[in-house]
C-alpha cells in the first residue's frame, strides 16, 4: 500500500499541529462557534447528539496492522473501546472529547493517518473497490489512482468551501464494487482497442433525490486525471447551488444543466488547463503504482474448495461458501470478515477485534486489510491452506459471522442513537431484523440479499440503493419507516421503489419476513431476490406488505 | 479608516468599497461594482486611482482582456461561499492579472491560507478581527500537493 513520503508525513505532521493552535484558540473562546464548526468539520469532528463523533480517514478503505493496532489503542485510551466501520471505508469515534482530539490526531499521524476531509462542504475520502488487486475481474488496480486523487483533494485551496460535500470513487474491474453511479464523480477504468483510460460520470448520489451518474466523459487518458477533475470541480464550485443546501449537490446542477451542456462545460474549463502543470508526469504515476505492487505472492496450486467443503465442520463450512472468494492468484483467496454479528450495531468493532485482526493479517495477508463499503472488513491476500486456521482465530473473537452478502449483512448507519440528524432509530431495527431472521439455513437459501437502513433523508446508510431500503422518518414527532425496493449498489445501478405508508418500528420484522415470502412464493428456480422483484413487479409485494394491517 | 492585511503587512485601505447606488464615478480611491465598471469603461481608461469589486455569483471572464487598474476585489458574502477562490485563481492563472486581488467581505483569519494560495494578496478582514493575530495564518503548510497560482508547479512534479 501508498507509504507516505516526508512530504506526505510533513504535511500530516502540520495539520495537527494547526488544529490543535485552532482547538485551543476556540477553547479560549477566540473562535466564534459557527467557524469553528467549519474548521472541526473539515477534520471530521462532528457534535452530534451524546458527544462529538471524530471520522477517522481511511484512503479507500486499505490500512496495515500497524494502522489498526493504533486505531485500537486510541479507542481503548481515547474512548469507550470501539469504534464503527462506516460506509465511505473510514472509521467513527463516537465518543472522543473535544480537546483530546488534537492528541488523538497526533498518535493518527504517527501511523501515516490523519481525519482530513472526513466532512465538511469538500473532497471526501476517495473510495475504491474492497478487492482492488485481487480481484479475478480487475482490468487495473484502482488504489494508485484513488491515492493521486488523494493527494490532489487534500487541501486543495479552492475547493475546500464547495457548495457541498463531495465524493469520488474509482472502479477497476468490470464489476462495480465501488458504486461508482451514486458518486458526485465515478471513475470507471477501461480498456479501448487495447489502450487504458478512464470513462467518467457525474452527478451520482444518493441523499433526498437520489440520482444515477451521467457519463461526461466517454474516454479519458490516464494522464489528464487530475487536471479533468479539477475542471469538473470548478464548475461546480462556480455553478453549483448555494441557496439551498438541499440542492446543492452537483447531481442537481447536471440535472439542471443537463449531462451535455455540463461535460461542454467542464471540456471549455479544461481546455485551458489540459497538458499544463497539472498533468500526471509518467514518473509520478510509476512512482504511485510502486507502491501498490502485488505482494510477494507464493507459486501455490489451486486447492479445489469444493473438495475442501466437504468437511464435517459445518459451520466452516458455510463461512467458507459464504465469505470467501476466489483470487486472481492461484492458491489464494480473498476473505471477508462481516462485522454483523447478532446484537451488535452493523460495523461496530471492539478494540480487541481490531487487534486480532491486526494479527491475522499480519499472519495471513501480508500485514494489509480493507474497509468495505458494506462496513465489513477483507483480508485480500490469504493462502488457501490458511484459510481454515485463519477461521479458527476469527471463532475466538466473534469475528466470523458467515453472513457476507445475506440478508443480516446489513447497512446501517448510526442513526437515532447518535446522530443528531436523524428522525429514526435505525440500530435497533437492525437488530430485531437480525434476531427474526436467525435460521442461517434460511438465510442461505435466501443468497443475496441486501437490506439498507438510513436513519433520515441523508441517507448515510445508502438505502435508496439496497434490495431492501428501510428510511427513517418522523411523523408527528413519532419513528417511523419507510420501506423501498429493488435498490441496487453494482453495476446495475437502481434506485428503489418506495412500497408505500411508513411503518411503526415493531412492524418492520414483520414486513421484511413479507417481502422475503413473496419472493420465496415467486422464485424459479435459482433466481436472486432482484431477478424475482424484475420479472414480477413491486405490485405483489405491496399487496402483501399492506394485508398486514387488516 | 479601514484597515488591511497587505503583502503580509496591516496598512490603511486606500479604497472605499462602494455600491451601485451611491455613486459618483468622478470620485477617486473607490472600488467600483463590476457593472458600473463596464458601463464606464471608457471614461475610466487612464485612471489610476481606482479598483474593481466582484461579488461571489460574477464571473470573472467578463474581464479578459477589460482590466485596467491594479486592484480587484473579490467579495465573500459569506466565509463559507467558496466560489471567490474559483474567481481569484481564474484571475491570476488564466486572465494573468498581477495586481493586487483583495479578499473583501466576511473575510476569516483560519482560511487567509487557502486564498493566498489562489492568489489574493490583501485582505480586508471581517469586522472585530485582531489584525495582528491574523498575520500569523497567512502562512500555511509548508508542503501543498496542487498547482496554484502562488506555486503552479504541482509537489510531484519535484519529487
Ligand atoms: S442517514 Fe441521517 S441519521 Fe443516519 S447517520 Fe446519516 S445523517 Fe445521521
Amino acid at each position: 500500500m501508498y507509504r507516505y513520503d516526508a512530504h506526505d508525513q510533513k504535511l500530516v505532521d502540520e495539520r495537527v499541529a494547526q488544529y490543535r493552535e485552532q482547538t485551543e484558540r476556540f477553547l479560549e473562546g477566540k473562535i466564534p462557534a459557527d467557524e469553528f464548526q467549519q474548521l472541526r468539520l473539515r477534520n471530521g469532528l462532528y457534535v452530534q447528539r451524546l458527544a462529538p463523533m471524530l471520522r477517522i480517514a481511511v484512503p479507500y478503505g486499505m490500512l496495515s496492522s500497524k494502522q489498526i493496532r493504533k486505531v485500537a489503542h486510541i479507542t481503548r485510551y481515547y474512548d469507550k473501546g470501539y469504534g464503527h466501520l462506516t460506509t465511505r471505508q473510514n472509521i467513527q469515534l463516537n465518543w472522543p472529547l473535544l480537546k483530546e482530539v488534537p492528541d488523538i490526531l497526533e498518535e493518527l499521524a504517527s501511523v501515516q493517518m490523519h481525519a482530513i476531509q472526513t466532512s465538511g462542504s469538500c473532497i471526501r475520502n476517495i473510495t475504491t473497490d474492497q478487492y482492488a488487486g485481487s480481484a479475478k475481474d480487475e482490468i487495473e488496480d484502482p488504489r494508485p489512482w484513488a491515492e493521486l486523487l488523494r493527494q490532489w483533494s487534500t487541501f486543495h485551496p479552492e475547493f475546500n468551501w464547495l457548495p457541498r460535500k463531495f465524493k469520488i470513487a474509482v472502479s477497476g474491474s468490470t464489476e462495480d464494487r465501488a458504486a461508482i453511479q451514486v458518486h458526485d464523480i465515478g471513475i470507471r477504468i477501461i480498456e479501448r482497442n487495447g489502450v487504458r483510460g478512464f470513462q467518467i460520470l457525474a452527478g451520482g448520489g444518493l441523499g433526498r433525490t437520489p440520482v444515477i451518474g451521467s457519463l461526461i466523459k466517454e474516454f479519458l487518458d490516464p494522464k489528464h486525471l487530475l487536471t479533468y477533475t479539477e475542471a469538473v470541480l470548478r464548475v461546480y464550485n462556480r455553478y453549483g447551488r448555494r441557496d439551498n443546501k438541499y440542492k446543492a449537490r452537483i447531481k442537481i446542477l447536471v440535472r439542471a444543466m443537463t449531462p451535455e451542456v455540463f461535460s461542454e462545460k467542464v471540456e471549455v474549463e479544461w481546455a485551458s488547463i489540459k497538458n499544463g502543470p497539472g498533468t500526471l508526469t509518467s514518473e509520478e504515476i510509476d512512482r504511485t503504482k510502486a507502491s501498490f505492487a502485488c505482494p510477494k505472492y507464493e507459486v501455490l496450486r489451486d486447492i479445489n474448495l469444493e473438495e475442501a467443503l466437504i468437511t464435517d465442520n459445518e459451520a466452516f463450512r458455510n463461512w467458507l461458501k459464504q465469505n470467501v472468494l476466489p483470487h486472481k492468484i492461484s492458491g489464494y483467496a480473498i476473505v471477508n470478515l462481516a462485522i454483523k454479528a447478532t446484537g451488535v450495531a452493523p460495523g461496530d468493532i471492539t478494540d480487541e477485534q481490531m487487534e486480532l485482526i491486526a494479527d491475522c493479517a499480519e499472519t495471513f495477508s501480508f500485514g494489509e486489510l480493507r474497509i468495505t463499503h458494506e462496513q465489513n472488513i477483507t483480508l485480500a491476500d490469504v493462502r488457501q491452506k490458511d484459510l481454515y486456521t485463519l477461521w479458527q482465530r476469527l471463532v475466538t473473537a466473534k469475528l466470523n459471522s458467515p453472513n457476507l452478502g445475506l440478508l443480516t449483512d446489513m447497512i446501517c448507519c448510526p442513526g437515532g442513537d447518535f446522530c443528531s440528524l436523524a428522525n429514526a432509530k435505525s440500530i435497533p431495527v437492525a437488530e430485531a431484523i437480525q434476531r427474526r431472521f436467525d435460521q442461517l439455513d434460511y438465510l442461505h437459501d435466501l443468497g443475496e440479499l441486501h437490506i439498507n437502513i438510513s436513519g433520515c433523508m441523508n441517507a448515510c446508510g445508502h438505502h435508496h440503493v439496497g434490495n431492501i431500503g428501510i428510511l427513517g422518518v418522523d411523523k408527528k414527532g413519532q419513528e417511523f419507516y419507510q420501506v423501498s425496493i429493488g435498490g441496487s449498489a453494482n453495476s446495475s445501478a437502481a434506485i428503489g421503489k418506495i412500497l408505500g405508508p411508513s411503518f411503526a418500528r415493531e412492524e418492520i420484522p414483520e414486513v421484511i419476513e413479507t417481502i422475503v415470502q413473496v419472493y420465496i412464493a415467486n422464485r424459479v428456480s435459482e433466481e436472486y431476490f432482484l431477478d424475482t422483484l424484475h420479472r414480477i413487479g413491486v405490485q405483489p409485494f405491496k399487496d402483501a406488505v399492506y394485508r398486514i394491517d387488516d | 479608516m479601514t484597515k488591511v492585511i497587505k503583502n503580509s503587512k496591516i496598512t490603511d485601505s486606500n479604497f472605499i468599497l462602494v455600491r451601485e447606488k451611491d455613486i459618483d464615478i468622478d470620485v477617486g480611491n473607490q472600488l467600483f461594482p463590476l457593472s458600473t465598471y463596464l458601463q464606464n469603461l471608457e471614461t475610466l481608461v487612464g485612471r489610476s486611482d481606482y479598483g474593481i469589486w466582484i461579488d461571489s455569483h460574477e464571473e470573472i471572464e467578463v474581464l479578459a482582456e477589460k482590466i485596467y487598474c491594479d486592484t480587484i476585489a473579490l467579495n465573500f458574502p459569506s466565509f463559507n461561499d467558496g466560489r471567490p477562490y474559483s474567481s481569484a485563481n481564474l484571475l491570476r492563472q488564466r486572465l494573468k492579472f498581477q495586481g493586487e486581488i483583495r479578499a473583501v467581505g466576511d473575510v476569516r483569519r483560519d482560511q487567509l491560507e487557502q486564498m493566498v494560495r489562489c492568489g489574493f494578496n490583501a485582505f480586508e478582514m471581517a469586522e472585530d478581527t485582531d489584525l495582528e493575530a491574523s498575520l500569523a495564518s497567512l502562512q500555511g503548510f509548508t508542503v501543498n500537493y496542487q498547482t496554484t497560482a502562488d506555486r503552479p508547479e504541482p509537489l510531484f512534479r519535484k519529487r
